[in-house]
């Protein structure tokens, strides 16, 4: 798309934390099936849901993600047994934390996606992606001093 | 009927019927099931690829378009979503449409109203002219 | 500082096609800590890790980041491939542009960006990378198949014959599973019981094969090469070492006439006793009290099994047990069994006793069966005239609530099997098969079908049968459509026969969730590549034979049991495992001890230790947390619930992953 002044539209910024097991292999699934989702979904790979530290997250917001989405094995499919259910209740937590110093709910999101969901992957990116684009620019916990 | 673009017409298509019509396989489940095949020039089965060939023209001007009688036994039996029911009904919506006609008030029901008409007929007829 | 090294990688096209693979090279050059920046055409190849290799010696390289497919698929090549440079293999970061960027993106500009921006995480994480060295663990020599169908059956023995010991647990009171049902095999016709049951003797008589009948898994720990797992074995309440399996028990069992329990073997076409073998050829030959329906357990009275039992084997008093193994790997086997078809009301198949499955067919037609291989309606006993086949029901479905997606893939073959056979011993029959499409890729496959046919001229239509109605007379009326003719067709049948979808056991959903292994939608076990390794599963240590992973023909089955074992028997050679060196590390400065870390701990492999430490020149003892390096699996569990930061993940530490978040919101 080309990108000039007149019609620069708003491109946000996305980290998506995918735990290698299931979602990051679906991310792969989804790549290799060419289910296309945004290029402003970028993803970090992480051993589990279980291993995201809410730091990562207040982190990237403070850096200037518009968005943040934890993408896991589906309850019970847990390649660690337990590690998305810590991640589901730890999240809960930190996102209504968030809601409460003014970062929307709809900014931040926990999401299953198994090995097998290429197509659930890229749907759900894509729902994402429309969410933060209708929510806007983030402009809550932005680290000042790395504004330019 | 004047459409510039055949993908644009399916689409319509879908969005009325809510269903797909790319999804139908041909196994003819709903040819099986149709009691109006008899009367049927375009067969159940071939109304998806009526519509993606784009020839909805001749799917309305057929026989078949309107000797359905919306029993529903297509709809229920699809193995694939694909409803060659609601598809029939959607291209018929379509051409309502077309002419403006999509309206019905509720005083205009009473004098539709037949002793041996299936009752089938008339909920699928509030389906199509609602709105 | 480091000195990195990035190469990018074209994969042909199908990276070069969407991402300006140059221009990557060119901005990411000059990146903190980079100091060569190459790309090639393909760098999994041998001349691209050619290129790496002198690249690290030339230019003193101590860290790489490879920019090409998904780290899942080569991440350990290039890790060798450093490791072959004298690096350690840990020094290397893979920056996903394939799967994750130029398969999904369509505009150059925007995928040439973001492969940029992930490249640069990847150059972020790797300035904080720390050599890592593999630890070892010891493998138990022992296999675990759970299921003894034909697919465990094969798997256990291949194993065993290699020289390894093996356990098979199957549910059921004896082993043989869905192939010992079956009458005969496509496309040889073979007697299926034939070719099944001298494998089941030898499985029993295999000096190294265990066999837990009657039995479930009912817990699994550990990890690959040291798994324990809880077998239980449900009460038989017959002393297996006593019974010799002369079956006066089940002879005499009162409930065997009037008891109308159905037989599970004989898919309820018959009744069975209390006490009971599935089946003549049952291995063990040791019948089970099904307790649920016996007299004695019920109302305390009857024992008639006990008295008459001359080796007195039958034991009311045996409990359930528990026995709990090591094992170094598990193969599941779970198989498979016919979706429930109270969805297709419209084939009438609770209405009507002659509406049956294909494998209620092959119970009826096995000279062992209920009728003793007559082929008869249930109704009346008749003989059946007219019989329709009915294909595909519940397979290849949209909707998810009413059948299956997928193509059961053996329905063609067994109906052109049950056609040709019934038409052998009953030439004047009229078969009439209704198919959507008629799909026979396999050696011999379709000149079986155009046996069927040609040869005995069953009348093979194109379109799916609409509805089955049964008629007052007793007859089925059939309502379906010639599409190929553009007919619709009425006719009357003695007997439908449906062929209904197969769907994975449903029990294997309990099991995966116990091995943590991967399930897809339709319950099938995925397995660790599609095409690369089929039977596999992500999770290390865990096999996949038959048609638990996918539908399949029993010679596939037999195939795909034969590459497990040879799986298994390659961790089971090995004395060592190398583990997982990306693992918890505590700082023990920072660790207060308060338990946190253990608690959520998944394998237990925190525990506290007092140490002393030295803090700020003040020597004091604490309580801190030590990992224990052979149980962590590096999930990082403890590190995100330590409230001080003391636990880090090596390999994904806190620092690594916040300097990729800076890198990708930069």
């Amino acid at each position: 798309m080309p990108m000039n002044e007149e019609n620069k539209e708003f491109r946000p910024l996305i980290v998506a934390f995918c735990c290698n097991w299931c979602s990051y292999a679906g991310a792969d699934l989804a790549g290799s099936s060419r289910l296309s989702y945004p290029a402003d979904v970028k993803i970090i790979r992480v051993p589990c849901s279980g291993r995201v530290n809410p730091m990562f997250i207040l982190r990237a917001f403070e850096r200037g993600a518009d968005g943040v989405i934890i993408c896991g094995c589906h309850p019970g499919d847990c390649h660690y047994s337990t590690g998305n259910y810590y991640a589901r209740r730890r999240m809960a937590l930190l996102f209504s934390m968030l809601e409460y110093i003014g970062v929307e709910n709809g900014r931040t999101r926990v999401e299953w996606c198994s090995a097998a969901e290429g197509a659930k992957f890229s749907k759900t990116m894509n729902e994402f992606c429309e969410k933060i684009k209708s929510l806007g620019e983030n402009v809550r916990l932005g680290d000042l001093r790395c504004k330019n | 009927m004047g459409f510039t673009n055949v993908e644009s017409q399916v689409e319509l298509i879908k969005e009325i019927s809510g269903s797909d019509p790319y999804k139908c396989m041909k196994c003819g489940k709903c040819t099986a099931s149709c009691p109006s095949y008899d009367e049927m020039d375009i067969k159940p089965h071939q109304f998806a690829s009526y519509i993606i060939r784009g020839d909805i023209d001749e799917l309305l001007e057929s026989k078949a378009a309107f000797k359905c009688l919306a029993c529903f036994a297509c709809i229920e039996r699809c193995p694939r979503d694909v409803q060659p029911g609601r598809l029939v009904d959607a291209a018929r919506q379509l051409q309502e449409r077309q002419r403006g006609g999509d309206y019905m008030q509720p005083e205009e029901v009473p004098e539709l109203l037949a002793e041996d008409l299936p009752q089938q007929l008339l909920v699928s007829a509030f389906r199509r002219y609602r709105r | 500082m480091q000195k990195i090294g990035v190469f990018v990688c074209h994969c042909g096209t199908n990276i070069a096609a969407t991402v300006d693979v140059k221009k990557v090279v060119e901005l990411v050059r000059y990146e903190p800590g980079v100091v060569y920046a190459d790309d090639y055409m393909y760098m999994c190849s041998e001349a691209g890790q050619e290129k790496i290799i002198e690249a690290i010696k030339e230019y003193g390289l101590t860290g790489l980041v490879i920019c090409s497919c998904s780290p899942r698929m080569h991440e350990k090549t290039f890790r060798a491939c450093a490791e072959k440079a004298g690096l350690n293999p840990y020094m290397v970061e893979v920056a996903n542009i394939r799967e994750q960027c130029s398969w999904i993106h369509k505009d150059k500009e925007e995928a040439t960006k973001k492969a940029v921006i992930l490249a640069r995480a990847a150059i972020a994480k790797v300035n904080l990378n720390t050599p890592l060295k593999e630890g070892e663990s010891p493998v138990t020599k022992r296999a675990l198949v759970i299921g003894g169908g034909i697919a465990g059956i094969q798997t256990a023995l291949d194993i065993a014959d290699a020289g390894y010991e093996v356990d098979i647990v199957e549910k059921e009171p004896s082993i043989g599973g869905r192939m010992s049902q079956f009458d005969k095999t496509f496309p040889t016709l073979d007697c299926a019981s034939c070719i099944l049951t001298p494998k089941m003797v030898e499985v029993n008589q295999h000096p190294n094969i265990t066999l837990y009948t009657y039995s479930e898994v009912e817990k699994v720990s550990g990890y690959v090469g040291n798994f324990e797992v809880d077998i239980r074995k449900k009460a038989r309440s017959v002393d297996a070492d006593k019974c010799t399996g002369c079956g006066e028990c089940s002879a005499k069992c009162p409930l065997g006439k009037i008891g109308n329990i159905p037989s599970e073997f004989d898919r309820g076409l018959r009744n069975r006793p209390a006490i009971y073998m599935p089946f003549a050829q049952a291995v063990p030959a040791v019948p089970v009290i099904d307790r649920e329906n016996c007299t004695y357990f019920k109302t305390g009275k009857c024992g008639v099994c006990a008295k008459i039992c001359p080796s007195k084997a039958v034991d009311y008093e045996q409990q359930d047990e528990i026995v709990t193994v090591k094992y170094g790997a598990i193969v599941v086997a779970t198989g498979f069994d016919i979706i429930n078809l109270d969805k297709f009301g419209e084939y009438a198949y609770n209405e009507s006793p002659d509406v049956i499955t294909s494998i209620e067919l092959e119970r009826l037609m096995n000279a062992a069966g209920p009728t003793g291989g007559h082929l008869e309606r249930m109704s009346d006993h008749k003989q059946p005239k007219d019989i329709v086949f009915i294909q595909c029901v519940g397979s290849r479905c949209d909707s998810e609530e009413k059948g299956k997606p997928y193509c059961s893939k053996v329905c063609c073959m067994y109906t052109a099997k049950h056609a040709m056979l019934i038409k052998d011993h009953w030439p004047d029959t009229n078969i009439t098969v209704f198919y959507i499409d008629v799909r026979t890729p396999g050696k011999n496959f379709d000149e079986f079908y155009r046996r069927a046919v040609e040869q005995y001229h069953v009348n093979y239509i194109k379109g799916q049968v609409g509805k089955v109605m049964p008629q007052p007379d007793g007859s089925l009326l059939v309502q379906a459509a010639d599409l190929l003719d553009g007919k619709q067709i009425r006719m009357k049948a003695d007997m439908v026969v449906l062929a209904a979808a197969i769907e994975p056991n449903p029990d294997v959903r309990k099991i995966a969730t116990m091995l943590t292994a991967s399930i897809d939608n339709n319950n099938f076990l995925t397995e660790a590549h599609a095409k690369l390794r089929p039977v596999e599963s992500p999770t290390a240590g865990i096999f996949l034979s038959g048609m638990a992973q996918g539908p399949k023909d029993i010679p596939e089955t037999v195939s795909q049991a034969g590459a497990a074992a040879v799986k298994v028997i390659g961790l089971l050679a090995k004395d060592h495992l190398k583990t997982n060196p990306c693992t918890a590390q505590c700082d023990t400065l920072l660790c207060n001890g308060c338990s946190t870390c253990a608690n959520v701990c998944p394998y237990g492999a925190i525990t506290y230790d007092d140490v002393q430490v030295m803090d700020h020149g003040l020597r004091e003892t604490r309580r801190v947390a030590q990992v224990n390096l052979a149980l962590c699996q590096g999930c990082g569990a403890c590190t995100s619930a330590c409230p001080s930061g003391a636990m880090d993940l090596q390999g994904f530490s806190n620092r690594q992953i916040t300097t990729e978040v800076d890198a990708i919101c930069r």
